[in-house]
């Protein structure tokens, strides 16, 4: 119990202050990494906390996806971000303000809220002990059966955001020369090749 | 001191509060920048998934993690589409500044 509460402590310091960075690092490429710190921290809490699928998932699809894509972009894009800085103070008291806030009014919800007896009883898909059904076994048998239509529509709107990401960012350039492969085929060896007769010592 | 080191749900759904927070104070504090904007959207959402499975664990409920994963599909669809457009911005107006962007404006 005790290693578990010094964990939590440990991660949570790791998460907080990582996505501190994130948004007050100068070097955008930084912030990704802060990001991708965020990630892997929050994946160990869900491990301490019993979602093992969910944090392997976030390792897999935020850290190998989510993050590199947002790598690639910082990377390909030549922007300026010195410039992009500038206002960075200006804006520092409003949101500063805001923030403070939004943390003061959220932990004044939590600081008061407490769980009735009838919520904590009245769970629809209870969670299997562990030596009987992992975790990963778990939520298939949830999400293959009562949850397949949800399941399904997940997977189009992964799918439209696929085609709408390609569909955006495809462009044909003008002037590239490719292979156009009917064209060579349909070379005919009268419009290849010509034959010069070359007198001697003459040349064309 | 044990008592200090007792986790409960109250501190995850802390941990969720201050990252949420920090992901508001980053698109207060980074107006200029959308790769940022869309960087602090991304620890809001995770924010709200660390929400959905405390509360998973400690209702002893199932559907709050298959919840999270379908948080985690809409985000990872967002941040394609998201910088997707940016990239398309970009390359038709050589600057991705929030400010610049006014085309709809009128």
């Amino acid at each position: 119990m005790i290693l578990q509460g010094l964990t939590f402590y440990l991660f949570a310091a790791i998460a907080v202050g990582a996505g501190v960075m994130v948004v007050s690092a100068r070097n955008p490429v930084h912030s990704v990494l802060f990001l991708i710190l965020t990630f892997f921290t929050t994946a160990g809490l869900f491990v301490l906390i019993g979602a093992e699928f969910l944090a392997m998932v976030l390792v897999v699809v935020y850290v190998g996806a989510v993050a590199v894509l947002f790598m690639f972009v910082v990377m390909m894009l030549d922007i300026n971000f010195v410039e992009m800085r500038e206002g960075f103070l200006q804006y520092m008291p409003i949101g500063v303000l805001v923030g403070i806030i939004l943390l003061v009014e959220l932990l004044m919800v939590l600081g008061t809220a407490s769980l009735s007896p009838e919520v904590m009883a009245a769970g629809t898909e209870p969670i299997p002990d562990l030596a009987q059904r992992q975790n990963t076994a778990a939520l298939g048998d949830v999400m293959y059966t009562k949850y397949i239509y949800l399941f399904q529509a997940a997977g189009m709107i992964l799918l439209i955001a696929m085609i709408g990401a390609i569909v955006l960012t495809h462009r044909q350039r003008p002037g590239v020369r490719k292979q156009v492969i009917s064209k060579q085929l349909a070379r005919t060896r009268e419009e290849a090749v010509e034959l010069k007769k070359v007198q001697p010592g003459q040349g064309i | 001191m044990i008592e200090f080191l007792q986790i409960g749900l109250g501190h995850y759904l802390t941990l969720a509060a201050v990252l949420f927070t920090i992901g508001v104070f980053g698109i207060f504090l980074n107006r200029k920048n959308v790769i940022i904007i869309l960087m602090s959207i991304e620890l809001m959402l995770l924010a709200v998934n660390i929400n959905l499975v405390a509360f998973s664990a400690y209702l002893h409920d199932l559907v709050g993690q298959i919840f999270a994963m379908f948080v985690l599909t809409v985000a990872a669809g967002e941040a394609a589409i998201g910088l997707a457009i940016l990239v398309v911005y970009f390359r038709n107006r050589g600057t991705i500044e929030v400010e610049d962007i006014n085309l709809m404006k009128g």
